[in-house]
C-alpha cells in the first residue's frame, strides 16, 4: 500500500485497524519529502520530529519554536514563542506540523512568485507556476508530501492554487475559523482553511480547526460540526440523479466574460451539466457588481495591509523594512495613499461602499439559489514568470475569487477537470456560514467523477 | 489619476518604508496604472449606500478584564534583533534624525 497515496479519512481509518502505525505514517511522508521537495520547492522547513498525522502548515500561520517566516527576509529567522489556534486545534485532534509551506510574501501574490526564497514548482509541470499565496500548501498536497495542509485566502489564496495543483481548498466564511496566529494581511477578509485530497477531509479538518477562541473577536459562537453529513447526505454510486435535487445552483454570468480561457470554460460548462445530471436545477444568475470587486478590493486590502505591515518595524522582531519584498512595498504604498488625507472618503470609502454593493448581489442571488458555481481561475497554471513585470494583470487573475472574501462567503474549490494537461477547479460558493450546502454539492461531484482520482506523474 | 514622483516620495515617508530612486521610479508608473483602474469605482453610484468595513458587522466586542497568562519576558525578547538588559531598543523619540 502506497501510504501517501491516502486521504486524511482513509490514513484515520487505517491507523485505527493499525494496518501501519503513527511513526511508520511519518516515515513515509518525510522519505517522500526528502526525495521531492527540492523539485517543487514546496516546504520552507521540514520537521523531522513530526509524530503525529502529519499535516503541511502555511509558513503565515504561527508554529511555536518553528521558524514562521510569512515566505519574506524580513523575518527571517522568526521563531513565534506561542502556536497559533488552528494549530493548538489540530494538536488536540493527534496532528503535527511535518513542515511549514512556501508563499508569496505576507500571502501577497497569485503565482507563488513574490516568496523570498524562490518559487513553488506546480507538481503537474514544473514550469508553471503552482498559484499563490498557499503555493506550497498547494503543491505539497497535489504532490502527496503531506496527508493535508493549511492555507490562508484572502482574496483567493486557497482556492486558486488549489484549482491550479488540481486539489481541494476550502475557504471557510469570514469568522468561521479563528486568525489568531495566523500572521495578519487584510483582517476584514482574511480566512484560514485547509487543502486537501478529498472534499471529505476538507469538512473534517473545518470540524478540527473552526469555532471561537476568544481571541478571535469576529469569530462565529459555534463550531462547524457538518463533517458527518456529509456523506450521509449523499447517496451513492455513478448514475443516481437523486443526490442533488431539490438544490438550485446559480450560475452568474459575470464569471464567463471576457478573460475566461476558452478551454476551461469548456470543462466549467461540462461540470456544471454533471451537477444537473445529479438533480440539480440550475438557474442563471446576475452579480451586476461583481465586475468592480478587483478595483473594490486593490483599494481596500492594501489599506489594510499598510496597516497590518506597520508592526514590522525591526524592534520587536525581524528586521529592517527595507527588507519587505516588491510586492508587499507595492501594496503599503497603495495602501497608505489610499488612506492618506485628502484621498480617504475618494478611495478607502468608496470602495467599502461598492463592497456593501457587491455584497447585496449576492444576496440576492442566495434569495433565490442555494449556491453559485463557476470557474475558481480564469485560466490553467501559467509559465513562471509570466506575470510578474505585470502587477495589473496577475491581480486580474483573482477576478472570480476576491467577490466570495468581499462578501464573506464560504467557497470551494474542486478538482472538476483538464485544459491543456492541467488542471481545472470549479468554484461553489454558499452563504456566509452555509459550508455544509457546498460540501454537499462537492462531495456529490466527487463521487460522481473521477478527476480527483488522477495525480501528476513526479 | 497619475502619481507624481513627489507623491511617491511622499506616500513612502508616510509609510516608513526606504525606496531606492529606481524603485520610486518604477511605483510611481505602476501605482499609477492601478490607480487608473481603480478609477472605474467612480462610474458606480453609491449615493445612499453605507460603507462596510467588516462583514460580521460587530463593533466593540468585549472581553472580560481579567488578567491571564502572557509570555514571559524572555520568550517576549526571544526574537529582538537588540536585546539591552532585558528591553527593547528603540530609536530616541526626540532625537534628530
Amino acid at each position: 500500500m502506497d501510504i501517501t497515496s491516502l486521504t486524511l479519512v482513509e490514513t484515520l481509518k487505517s491507523l485505527k485497524e493499525k494496518k501501519f502505525s503513527k511513526a511508520e505514517l511519518n516515515k513515509a511522508y518525510l522519505a517522500r519529502i526528502d526525495e521531492f521537495n527540492d523539485k517543487f520547492n514546496a516546504f520552507l522547513d521540514v520537521q523531522r520530529d513530526s509524530d503525529g498525522i502529519p499535516a503541511a502548515v502555511k509558513s503565515l500561520i504561527s508554529t511555536k519554536g518553528i521558524r514562521t517566516c510569512a515566505g519574506s527576509k524580513i523575518i527571517e529567522d522568526y521563531k513565534p514563542p506561542f502556536n497559533a489556534t488552528v494549530i493548538e486545534k489540530l494538536k488536540a485532534n493527534g496532528v503535527s506540523v511535518v513542515g511549514k509551506t512556501n508563499q508569496d510574501e505576507f500571502a501577497m501574490g497569485s503565482s507563488g512568485e513574490n516568496s523570498a526564497f524562490g518559487p513553488t514548482k506546480n507538481p503537474w509541470d514544473i514550469t508553471k507556476v503552482s498559484g499563490g499565496s498557499s503555493s506550497g500548501s498547494a503543491a505539497a498536497v497535489a504532490a502527496h508530501l503531506c496527508v493535508f495542509s493549511l492555507g490562508t485566502d484572502t482574496g483567493g489564496s486557497i482556492r486558486q492554487p488549489a484549482s491550479l495543483c488540481g486539489v481541494v481548498g476550502l475557504k471557510p466564511s469570514y469568522g468561521r475559523v479563528s486568525r489568531y496566529g495566523a500572521i495578519a494581511m487584510a483582517s476584514s477578509l482574511d480566512q484560514i482553511g485547509p487543502l486537501t485530497k478529498s472534499v471529505e477531509d476538507a469538512a473534517l479538518v473545518l470540524e478540527w480547526i473552526s469555532g471561537p477562541d476568544g481571541k478571535d473577536s469576529n469569530c462565529h459562537p459555534e463550531i462547524f460540526s457538518g463533517y458527518k453529513t456529509v456523506r450521509s447526505q449523499n447517496k451513492f454510486g455513478m448514475t443516481d440523479e437523486e443526490n442533488l435535487k431539490n438544490l438550485k445552483i446559480g450560475v452568474p454570468k459575470e464569471f464567463f466574460g471576457k478573460g475566461l480561457d476558452k478551454n476551461v470554460e469548456t470543462v466549467i460548462n461540462n461540470a456544471i451539466k454533471q451537477l444537473e445530471k445529479l438533480g440539480a436545477e440550475i438557474v442563471s444568475v446576475s452579480l451586476p457588481h461583481s465586475e468592480f470587486s478587483i478595483a473594490a478590493y486593490y483599494v481596500l486590502m492594501p489599506s489594510e495591509v499598510s496597516s497590518n505591515l506597520a508592526r514590522f518595524d525591526g524592534i520587536r522582531f525581524g528586521k529592517t523594512r527595507d527588507k519587505f519584498g516588491g510586492e508587499s512595498k507595492r501594496r503599503i504604498m497603495l495602501g497608505t495613499f489610499a488612506l492618506s488625507s485628502g484621498y480617504y472618503d475618494a478611495y478607502f470609502t468608496k470602495a467599502a461602499k461598492v463592497r456593501t454593493l457587491i455584497m447585496e448581489d449576492f444576496d440576492k442571488a442566495f434569495d433565490i439559489v442555494d449556491v453559485i458555481v463557476g470557474p475558481v481561475s480564469p485560466t490553467v497554471a501559467w509559465d513562471i514568470g509570466a506575470k510578474t513585470e505585470d502587477p495589473l494583470a496577475m491581480y486580474l487573475s483573482d477576478i472570480y475569487t476576491v467577490p466570495g472574501n468581499l462578501a464573506g462567503l464560504c467557497g470551494l474549490s474542486i478538482p472538476c477537470g483538464f485544459a491543456d494537461n492541467l488542471p481545472v477547479g470549479l468554484q461553489i460558493l454558499g452563504k456566509q456560514f452555509d459550508e455544509s450546502t457546498i460540501f454537499r454539492v462537492g462531495y456529490a461531484f466527487e463521487q460522481a467523477t473521477n478527476w480527483h482520482k488522477r495525480k501528476p506523474v513526479l | 489619476m497619475p502619481l507624481t514622483l513627489d507623491q511617491v516620495k511622499h506616500v513612502a515617508k508616510l509609510a516608513n518604508l526606504p525606496l531606492s530612486e529606481n524603485e520610486e521610479e518604477k511605483y510611481t508608473q505602476q501605482l499609477s496604472a492601478v490607480l487608473e483602474y481603480i478609477y472605474q469605482l467612480n462610474t458606480i453610484d453609491t449615493e445612499d449606500v453605507e460603507p462596510t468595513y467588516n462583514v460580521s458587522r460587530k463593533s466593540n466586542v468585549l472581553a472580560p478584564d481579567v488578567a491571564e497568562e502572557c509570555l514571559s519576558q524572555e520568550e517576549a525578547l526571544a526574537n529582538v534583533p537588540k536585546n539591552e538588559k532585558g528591553f527593547f531598543v528603540t530609536k530616541g523619540v526626540f532625537q534628530e534624525e
